[in-house]
């Protein structure tokens, strides 16, 4: 019943999120927010640059992709010195090379894989000025890239599609930094640390335990961590320790915080191309498919852990391994659907020991291209490159050229959109392909069987999809995973952002061709039921055998233990 | 080219001071000023109330087994077990859970054990008693798991299960605002409430 509870209210408040959040952001990137003008301008003059600079779409990628570098030089270079750094009470030292490049690669493309423990790894410096930071950069890229496409929509005969250094400005001052403020305090309120005093002992008189407690400013960054779907936290076990999140409040509104931007550009999409239907009808596409994957996924954590059955123990409560009282088995597996269909990645278990059928909602959830609602910017992007093959396959079967919103969709647009769509695919089968056939991928998986080669598949997909979230058995930290696992995360960012900017670019200097009898129509139930067709059967075609290895059969093996 | 780079490293200083040391700094000042103790960890007598401890005499009410039976902390073998946020006890760990796999031979036997464990200590064990929580050190159980517990503890304090059942009735705490997440005890503040009883 509290389950039930739960997901109406979750309903009810992305609901008003949608509204709400949609067309303020529509105003943000309009230019008709302000309150922050004192920090906007000063930005733009340090930057030499101006809301009326518009940018050719080619200029819009060079920057995103010189800026992209820089980052990661930055984030890496932090990484690698940390130890002649302030801000380092357990004097940590330097990380190294490779881990920090796997680091670096990881928060500069919003995947937030972590192959490191953060508590024994992570100055403050480091988690302050390299990941937080990056958790507010890269989510704000994602969202300009969105926007880029969108405007391609909305504008019509336009060489230019924005200013990519005025988009991310006004997305980080406007939309991030006011709300994971907001949350932050939310957070700690409840029970987060945010401290930078160091580790604290302690001694238990009565049953004699003493302990040494790692803090560190961590509510903050939870908050911004959950908000831009990054999901890198500042402990080794994620949102499944008390001091990122204490209490089922926070629990609740980590799941919320994390679908916030992603279902409300939906309607700031809706509102830009001056139709709130189209915008509704693909948070129509998200709502179903999501609304599934939570269905079967709770249920089937709400089952018996096969192996703690046969030790003779079945269960009221669920599958309770890896799990946390404070959040009961249900809540845990809405969580765990949320951060893997958004690219969020954060966990409030261990998703290592879900059930054989909820380890498949989770890993599905990533396979099927992270659109719903996918991560800030990359959600909506990646959807209406599936809206876009939908489009060209309902104009297939009724004989005429498709049109998106006016836009005609000829070879151009699909070639890029079809490119886009199987980078990711590609990327994932490939290096999974590699990792299962060499000793140093074979060494990493720590169970045996199926989930053996599951843990594997689900580390390539979830970095390939810019996900972050692992079966965590699975030793990373080595340099065949550090270096794989890093190309697999840029690929997948970047080889699906330069041709959906492409995309953008191409749409914007269309003109519109004006509606009739016979266009087809994109806002309504068959168009929506045609793109979840079409997301479903890319996803399942390319990774149906792939997962058939790996949670199907562990489904399927009934009594047997590896 | 050139100007994409000068403005990306303006930026990228822009965003650490801002994004970075601004916003930590400013948030933790606040967290300070105004939940203290919430954002010094919870920090009481005997330990965090948000960490939870290994508890090994039958005198007292035990949480989940993330640093005992086949979790214990073990240097011969390298492990560190649960329990262990950063050094327990002379062993050092980190949070983590034990990522083993439903199909896990390792995870049935594990449990096995400590089933066998319950039962000699007069323990009809529920499934949060035998398996591990996400971070390692799950402070909580939930009131059945301590109800459970009550034989155990009854015949080592002496106290009535009676008693006892009403200590546990006053220390639970129900889901949040009655629908979110589960309901449950805090192992700890539990103890600390039986040590005050005996």
């Amino acid at each position: 019943m509290g389950f039930f509870f739960t997901l109406v209210a979750l309903v009810v408040l992305l609901g008003v999120t949608w509204r709400y959040l949609g067309s303020y952001m529509e105003a943000v990137f309009d230019g008709r927010v302000h309150w922050l003008g004192f920090v906007e301008r000063p930005i733009y003059r340090a930057l030499h640059t101006s809301p009326e600079q518009e940018q050719t779409w080619k200029r819009y990628a060079g920057a995103m992709i010189v800026f992209s570098a820089v980052s990661l030089v930055f984030t890496y270079v932090i990484l690698r010195i940390q130890g002649s750094l302030p801000l380092n009470p357990q004097h940590l030292g330097g990380v190294g090379s490779g881990l920090s490049f796997n680091t670096a690669s990881s928060f500069v493309t919003n995947t937030n894989w972590q192959n490191y423990g953060g508590e024994t790894t992570m100055s403050y410096f480091s988690q302050i000025g390299s990941l937080t930071v990056q958790q507010f950069v890269t989510p704000a890229v994602g969202i300009a890239v969105a926007i880029v496409v969108v405007r391609g929509f909305s504008r019509r005969n336009s060489p230019t599609i924005g200013n990519f250094w005025v988009d991310i400005t006004r997305c980080m001052l406007y939309i991030l930094l006011p709300i994971a403020f907001l949350f932050g305090i939310i957070f700690v309120a409840q029970g987060a640390v945010q401290t930078l005093a160091g580790t604290v002992s302690v001694n238990d008189a009565l049953n004699g335990v003493r302990q040494t407690i790692p803090r560190g400013p961590i509510g903050f960054m939870e908050a911004i961590k959950q908000l831009g779907t990054n999901g890198g936290g500042f402990l080794d076990a994620n949102s499944a320790t008390t001091f990122e999140n204490p209490t089922g409040l926070t629990n609740f509104l980590s799941i919320y915080l994390l679908l916030s931007i992603p279902v409300a550009l939906t309607y700031t999409f809706g509102k830009m191309v001056g139709s709130v239907r189209h915008g509704l009808a693909l948070l129509s596409v998200m709502v179903i498919l999501f609304g599934v994957w939570v269905g079967f996924t709770s249920y089937a954590e709400h089952q018996n852990n096969p192996a703690v059955a046969a030790a003779g123990i079945h269960s009221t409560v669920g599958n309770t391994e890896g799990k946390e009282v404070r959040f009961g088995d249900t809540s845990t597996a809405l969580f765990g659907v949320a951060s893997t269909q958004t690219s969020t990645g954060s966990a409030d278990a261990s998703y290592d020991s879900f059930t054989p059928m909820g380890g498949f909602g989770l890993l599905t959830g990533m396979m099927i291209g992270e659109v719903t609602p996918g991560g800030t910017g990359s959600g909506l992007y990646t959807l209406l490159i599936y809206a876009i093959i939908a489009v060209f396959i309902g104009g297939l079967m009724i004989g005429r050229t498709p049109e998106y919103l006016g836009k005609k969709i000829q070879a151009r647009e699909v070639k890029l959109a079809g490119l886009g769509a199987l980078v990711m695919p590609i990327a994932v089968l490939i290096f999974t392909g590699i990792a299962v056939s060499i000793a140093a991928g074979k060494a990493g998986p720590l169970n045996h069987g199926p989930h053996g080669f599951s843990e594997i598949l689900y580390a390539l997909t979830s970095q390939g999809n810019n996900n972050g979230s692992a079966f965590g058995g699975l030793t990373g930290n080595t340099p065949f995973y550090n270096v794989v696992g890093a190309i697999d995360m840029l690929l997948g960012r970047f080889g699906i952002m330069i041709p959906v900017l492409a995309l953008g670019g191409a749409l914007a200097e269309k003109n519109v061709v004006p509606e009739s009898l016979g266009t087809f129509r994109t806002d309504n139930g068959m168009f929506v039921g045609l793109t979840i067709g079409v997301i479903l059967i890319i996803g399942g075609l390319t990774f149906f055998p792939a997962i058939s290895l790996g949670p199907i059969v562990e489904q399927l093996s009934h009594g047997r233990f590896f | 080219m050139l100007v994409h780079l000068r403005r990306s490293l303006v930026m990228a200083v822009i965003c650490l001071v801002l994004f970075g040391f601004v916003y930590a700094f400013a948030g933790t000042g606040i967290a300070q000023l105004f939940f203290k103790n919430q954002a010094d960890g919870s920090i009481t007598a005997n330990g965090s109330t948000l960490i939870g401890q290994n508890w090994t005499s039958p005198k007292f009410f035990h949480g989940r087994p993330d640093d005992f039976g086949p979790y214990a902390a073990n240097a011969k073998q390298d492990v560190s077990g649960g329990d262990n946020p950063l050094e327990a006890n002379g062993f050092s760990g980190e949070s983590s859970a034990t990522n083993l796999g439903p199909r896990s031979k390792t995870l049935e036997t594990d449990t096995k054990e400590l089933v066998k464990f319950w039962h000699s200590m007069g323990v009809n064990p529920t499934p949060d008693l035998v398996t591990t929580s996400g971070s390692g050190y799950d402070p909580d159980i939930s009131p059945q798991d301590a109800y459970v517990q009550i034989p155990m503890v009854s015949k080592a304090t002496g106290l009535s299960p009676k008693v006892l059942r009403t200590l546990i009735k006053s220390q639970s705490h129900s889901a949040q605002w009655g629908f979110l997440g589960a309901s449950y005890v805090d192992v700890l503040q539990l103890n600390e409430a039986l040590a005050k009883l005996s």
